[in-house]
């Protein structure tokens, strides 16, 4: 059992909870996932990222959208209330490097690009580019200001702070891809490109950074049950090859990524989630 | 009674659900002996003097003394004799592949020249098991040693008995939500109820051991890391990296590992809707690719699942399946269609992406290959495809990657699986223990046993010095 420590609502389907989870708290690096269980019947295993942790309180954060039954499970617990099941840290860390140029003093300079609670993951990867010593630049996305999410963290975690939202209510009107763009373009391009968010946003954010051959990862979220290796369902085509996001992932070189094949694959249980949905009676 | 006598009695059938009723519902297939059925099929044993069933027993049951324990109606005896060499008999009562050891060299199936009319071994083994409390187990004094056990499987669950029996400080650690392993993800509730397995797992915590659940190690911590915590260490993480045919079409919509498609109902119970979050896919006509236990495991659920139609397809005949004899037969009996000497070549979608077919070749069979099975020959231009909307895959598992990709110290070989010595059970790493389908590849639930047993014996040495 795990307990909740803190909760709060970021926007009408977004949540955040502080849980109490020491092992996973000290080992947990950048780019790391958990999977949680609500009930210890009936729950379902989902896997979510880790927004933050800390190893000396032993606590880590989540944040979670509710987009099925499970995570609107999720999101009726509160401060002081227990999960059933808590696994991780699972998948490969985010492999982290640092550009910089001692002999030339020239920093390295890395764009982590986060779309809608992608940003959650993200953040943690752009402290730990920032911490190996590069510049770090966040491109936030999100639909409209009120999805804005980790804004002042992800300011302290990096050098500079890029928001666009698809209305123009907050910061610059468009799509992540457009600064994205313009980073690329530059004469010193960034060294390396990290996506994180929806598939969609993923598989444009790739094709936006690939004509200018600018080293892009993108940290995917399948479909999985164990994330051990176990069941498969997670998998995915990278450079024409099967690859599991559990232990092979969850990041991968974006532009090897089939992501057509990846958006489809998110689909498969599609039918179940809505009929579930309908009987759960915690939907209108 | 006389040889002739013992010939005469005729073998008892299994009592068995009706086939088409059960192929729709998840309760046990074999509903096993009465006691009077018991001692009759017991009584068929010679009692030989060569005892060749105890030689194809891969951990040497008494077989001809608890069948005559048996025999006698003292089922008491027969299952203290059977706990000698087994700790799981209601287990592999259940699951060995008995026609391939001890009953295939029963002398009374010799005598009918007919595998099938041998003692049934397995069946009496698991009259006991299920009908006769076990004795308390005798429990050294504590020792003050700690062993961890990483996996519940039947290695695992083997191995932490026999170490807290010894009187160590036993900790098991499991991935999942959930222990048992293979006997709780994997072998579904109609061939091997869960009851039996929460009751071996009850039977560990009797003996003090502590099991801890949601621990994935290599992950939640590194194996060099627990090495300071234990004295010694047990691996056994089993086979859970299921292998795809890398053909075409494999990552469509609907393609399943049989991993995947048996955890989502045997594990997670996603075929009770009302309460189960987990999702399962719904298939109408379905194509299970293999012709081991797993591919019959699929190919049966998939019915309870709702198919209407199950192909089950093997390149090789059915005389090479790996599968027990059983198993295929109730498969059959329940409807699954077997397509034999055929394979799949690719698997074609919609312009959803999802499943709509699959197209298969022909095969002949040619020379004998390193498994001493004749090997499987494609026949040129022989394609066909049938319609179907869902395929899984259970052509096979590979050793788990994630100890040995976390852990340099132990070394593997060529294919990941764990490299231990054969008397002790002691991987490269000095006080790490392997055994199982970690160092076998995917095998059976009494050679785990077995290996379970054996670094059990070189753990208790190793902490005795």
């Amino acid at each position: 059992m795990t307990k909740i420590l803190e909760k709060s609502q970021l926007s009408a389907n977004v949540f955040r909870m502080k849980l109490e989870a020491p092992l996973i708290a000290s080992e947990r690096k950048a780019g790391q996932f958990i999977i949680l269980r609500t009930n210890a019947d009936w729950g379902e295993r989902i896997p979510l990222t880790i927004a933050d942790a800390d190893s000396q309180k032993g606590t880590i954060d989540i944040i979670f959208q509710t987009v099925g039954v499970s995570t609107k499970e999720l999101s009726l617990l509160n401060a002081g209330d227990h999960i059933a099941d808590l696994v991780g840290p699972l998948g490969k860390p985010t492999r982290i490097t640092n550009y910089s140029d001692a002999g030339s003093g020239k920093k390295g300079w890395v764009v982590v690009v986060g779309g809608g609670i992608g940003v959650a993951p993200a953040h943690p990867i752009a402290q730990a580019f920032k911490a190996a010593g590069n510049r770090v630049t966040a491109i936030m996305g999100a639909r409209t200001k009120e999805l804005v999410i980790m804004e002042e963290e992800m300011r302290r975690a990096t050098d500079e702070v890029v928001i666009v939202t698809d209305d123009g209510s907050y910061g610059r009107k468009g799509l992540v891809t457009e600064p994205l763009k313009e980073f690329c373009s530059l004469a010193q391009k960034p060294d390396e490109v990290v996506i994180v968010g929806p598939p969609i946003m993923m598989k444009f954010a790739a094709l936006t950074t690939k004509p200018y051959g600018v080293k892009t990862i993108a940290s995917l979220n399948s479909i999985m049950i164990d994330g051990t290796g176990m069941c498969g369902g997670c998998r995915v085509s990278v450079g024409g090859k099967t690859k599991f996001v559990c232990v092979d992932g969850p990041e991968f070189d974006a532009h090897e990524v089939d992501f057509d094949n990846f958006i489809m694959r998110l689909g498969t249980f599609k039918q179940e989630e809505i009929d579930h949905k309908c009987r759960s009676g915690l939907f209108d | 009674m006389t040889a002739k006598e013992r010939l005469a009695i005729p073998p008892q059938e299994m009592p068995q659900q009706d086939a088409l009723a059960r192929a729709r519902n998840m309760e046990e297939v074999a509903l096993g002996y009465t006691a009077e059925m018991a001692k009759k099929e017991s009584s068929r044993c010679l009692n030989c003097p060569a005892k060749p069933c105890v030689e194809g027993c891969p951990v040497k049951i008494n077989i001809p003394g608890f069948l005559q324990a048996a025999s006698e109606g003292d089922f008491k005896k027969a299952l203290s004799i059977i706990r000698e060499s087994s700790l799981l008999p209601a287990v592999c009562g259940r699951v060995c592949p008995q026609e391939r050891q001890c009953q295939k060299f029963c002398t009374v199936g010799k005598m009918f020249k007919d595998v099938g009319k041998a003692v049934a071994i397995g069946r009496v083994e698991r009259f006991c098991a299920d009908n006769v409390e076990p004795e308390p187990a005798l429990k050294a004094a504590p020792t003050g040693k700690r062993v961890a056990v990483i996996g519940s499987g039947p290695a695992s669950i083997t191995c932490a008995a026999d170490c807290a029996r010894a009187g160590h400080a036993v900790t098991m650690f499991e991935a999942f939500h959930k222990p048992g392993g293979v006997l709780v993800y994997g072998i579904p509730e109609f061939r091997l109820p869960k009851r039996i397995v929460d009751k071996e797992v009850e039977g560990l915590k009797a003996l003090g051991v502590e099991i801890v659940t949601d621990f994935v190690v290599g992950k939640t911590r590194k194996l060099a890391d627990m090495k300071k915590e234990f004295d010694a260490i047990f691996v056994g993480t089993g086979a859970g990296l299921p292998k795809f045919m890398d053909i075409e079409g494999e990552n469509l919509i609907g393609v399943f590992s049989a991993n995947e498609y048996l955890t989502r109902a045997n594990l997670m119970k996603a075929y009770l809707e009302d309460k189960a979050a987990t999702p399962f896919w719904h298939g109408s006509k379905v194509a299970v690719l293999g012709g081991g236990n797993v591919a019959m495991d699929a190919a049966r659920m998939a019915l309870r699942l709702g198919a209407k139609e199950v192909h089950l397809i093997y390149r090789r005949s059915e005389k090479e399946m790996p599968a027990r004899i059983e198993e295929v037969h109730h498969a059959k009996e329940e409807g699954v269609i077997f397509h034999t000497l055929e394979n799949a070549k690719r698997i074609l979608g919609d312009e959803k992406g999802r499943v709509r077919a699959i197209e298969c070749l022909k095969y002949e069979l040619g020379e004998p290959d390193a498994s001493g099975r004749r090997s499987p020959v494609a026949i040129a231009g022989s394609e066909f495809e049938f319609p179907v909307d869902t395929v899984i895959v259970a052509v096979g598992s590979g050793a788990n990657p994630l100890i040995a990709a976390t852990t340099p110290e132990i070394e593997v070989d060529r294919k990941g699986h764990v490299l231990v010595d054969a008397a002790t059970g002691m991987t490269k790493m000095d006080g790490v223990f392997a055994g199982g389908d970690i160092v076998l590849g995917a095998a059976t639930v009494i050679l785990a046993m077995g290996e379970g047993r054996v670094a059990a014996e070189g753990i208790n040495k190793y902490l005795s010095k």
